[in-house]
């Protein structure tokens, strides 16, 4: 996701299941099929697909090869070697572990916080009644729009005054922040699906908001949560714009600003970049392929951030 | 206690974030603790402790920064003296920013209304086919992918060779151009052309996203339309035209809009692509340049303005047409 921005709402219709039956009548429906239109199809999965084959299948040739040859001739010179990860990875100049560690470090927290602030929040604006709470709701909701950009400067300002500036701490700080707004809108339209009446039943039998919170709303909202988790986590890690501004130095850099980096210095030494690539990938690619279906669920309740 | 600010080892690293996740931990559940007692606390009280700390946050990081920088854009370089619109009208006079303000406006035209015809076409003809799931994924994969990979796996296929003997090209269009008899070419470095090129990894990107959304939107077209419209004799093409396009309209401005605003606050495709050389920047790169590497506070503020500015009539015209549709039902 592209970097990611927001809109607010915009619920897409919500997908129906279709009986087998009702699929294989519409089979013809909607479809336009000729030859052209599945030529055109795969047209198009080819070209999404063969930038990153491409320099998944570089990043295992050796340097030398990836030099003075593309890599569509690699079966007239074959040459398979993991030296270019061994090199991204371990390499005094390149040195991709550290990094590895400093996106682990600062993405974990980045999720786990504001996820939680969230869903008390979106408690709150769902379930208990208070003066100005629309007001609120719609304040907040409307927070959606701010590019962070807009924050930045006078955010590192007080980062420096605090003597903090440069530390994971800010970091996280500002990524809670910045993806609060979306997730207490995302978490609060799911919560609000749930029946009245589970709320009220656990209401009567005398407990408590925090006892309601934890023991009848929490463990319907999994799947909410794990819709939002993956954007927030995917946002974190492909972040470059947060980590360039408030964590750059060396120690506490992610991926991201190492690659971009070496894009601008070492432009043309594609073994260590496209490895390098491939190493910032693998994280994001393994979460989204497993949890591609929550994903999908949170981008059509409005989930796009930016 | 210097690692708390300063982790230099791995250890020191996952000691900190431990160290971080168990104060949060630890603060917030005191909080609940303390407001868990229904008839003993007022419910102001609950109020504030289940939204206090997420609007507290909102208030110090998004409200009163945004309001900060406002301010400052009306200031000089180092926020000293205040020179009224100076800033703005620099913005929109220099030379040098006139090219910022049109590369911006061709991205927030091009990448939305690209990336939602193909996503829409793709989404129509795999649309329940035998590959549906798998096709899709191919689509939907760079959308997993960070706009840095994207950018670097595109700087590869564009990657230049000069043009002599024994020199093979090593990126494929390069390739290509030369398969068919042609001159290899500076992709990234040629303006202006080279905008477009940059807004292919864009599209790249977002593609996937249009796609989804629009693909559950074609699924969700009520069965008695399209049967009354292939009743009339509708088919192929024209279905599509006449049926399919204005059902979906809602989510097809949907998809648009949600797709201009992430185009507008872009930075990170132009920064590690070209570092905003050779004619390519846009206002989000020029920002960052601005205020972090000229520290220029003033007229980084100012650009960072602009860019609010700008998203708020996309933002708008959503709201609209959401309503208008809302009507309609």
């Amino acid at each position: 996701m592209s970097a990611p921005t927001t809109t607010p709402t915009v619920a897409a219709p919500a997908p129906r299941r279709l009986s087998r039956t009702e699929k294989r009548a519409g089979d013809a429906k909607t479809k336009l099929s000729s030859p052209w239109a599945s030529a055109i199809a795969i047209a198009l999965a080819v070209l999404w697909t063969i930038p990153t084959f491409g320099l998944l299948v570089t990043s295992f040739r050796p340097e030398l090869n990836i030099r003075r040859t593309g890599w569509w001739t690699y079966f007239s010179n074959p040459g398979l070697t993991l030296d270019n990860y061994k090199e991204a990875l371990y390499g005094g100049t390149s040195n991709f572990s550290d990094y590895f560690v400093n996106s682990l470090v600062i993405t974990i927290p980045a999720v786990v916080i504001p996820i939680t602030l969230a869903l008390l929040a979106a408690y709150a604006f769902a379930w208990i009644d208070f003066r100005g709470r629309d007001l609120l709701f719609v304040a907040v909701f409307a927070l959606q729009i701010v590019p962070i950009q807009i924050t930045m400067i006078p955010l590192l300002s007080i980062y420096v005054d605090w003597g903090l500036a440069g530390s994971f701490w800010t970091v996280w700080l500002s990524h809670s922040i910045f993806g609060l707004p979306l997730a207490i809108f995302l978490l609060h339209n799911f919560m609000k699906d749930i029946p009245r009446s589970l709320v009220e039943a656990a209401r009567v039998d005398g407990a408590g908001h925090v006892k309601i919170f934890f023991q009848v709303l929490l463990p319907l909202l999994v799947p909410a949560i794990a819709a939002f988790a993956i954007f927030q986590f995917l946002w974190v890690w492909n972040d470059l714009l947060v980590a360039l501004t408030f964590g750059s130095a060396q120690n506490v850099a992610p991926l991201t600003v190492r690659l971009a980096e070496l894009s601008g210095t070492r432009g043309s030494e594609w073994y260590l970049l496209s490895a390098g690539a491939f190493i910032a990938m693998v994280v994001p690619l393994v979460v989204f392929l497993s949890l591609q279906r929550y994903f999908v669920r949170g981008l059509l309740a409005g989930g796009v951030k930016g | 206690m210097d690692w708390l600010l300063n982790a230099d080892t791995n250890g020191e690293k996952f000691l900190v974030m431990l160290a971080a996740v168990g104060l949060f931990v630890v603060v917030m559940g005191a909080v609940l603790v303390a407001v868990d007692r229904p008839r003993w606390v007022p419910q102001w009280l609950v109020v504030l402790g289940f939204i206090g700390p997420a609007v507290l946050m909102l208030v110090f990081g998004l409200v009163y920064p945004g309001l900060r920088t406002a301010y400052e854009s009306f200031f000089d370089r180092n926020g000293e003296n205040f020179i009224g619109f100076d800033n703005y009208v620099r913005v929109f006079t220099q030379d040098e920013f006139q090219i910022v303000l049109r590369n911006t406006a061709i991205w927030v035209l091009l990448v939305p209304v690209a990336a939602t015809f193909i996503g829409l076409v793709y989404a129509v003809l795999v649309d329940r086919t035998r590959f549906e799931a798998a096709a899709k994924a191919l689509i939907f994969l760079p959308m997993a992918i960070s706009m840095v990979g994207a950018s670097i796996i595109w700087k590869f296929i564009y990657e230049y060779k000069p043009d002599q003997p024994g020199v093979n090209q090593i990126g494929l269009a390069n390739q290509v151009l030369v398969w068919l008899g042609l001159e290899p070419y500076q992709f990234v470095i040629t303006a202006p052309w080279n905008t477009f090129f940059l807004i292919v990894v864009m599209i790249w990107i977002q593609a996937g996203f249009a796609m989804t959304v629009l693909s559950a939107a074609i699924k969700a077209i009520p069965d008695d339309i399209i049967e009354a419209a292939r009743l009339d004799g509708v088919g192929g093409v024209r279905m599509f035209r006449y049926v399919t396009i204005p059902v979906i309209r809602p989510a097809l401005v949907v998809v648009v809009t949600t797709i201009a605003i992430t185009t507008l606050k872009v930075f990170d495709i132009v920064r590690t692509m070209t570092g905003g050389q050779f004619s390519t920047s846009v206002v989000a790169n020029e920002f960052y340049t601005q205020a972090f590497t000229r520290f220029n506070f003033g007229l980084g503020a100012s650009m960072a303005v602009l860019l609010f500015v700008l998203v708020i009539p996309i933002v708008v015209y959503n709201i609209r047409q959401m309503r208008l549709s809302e009507d309609i039902r």
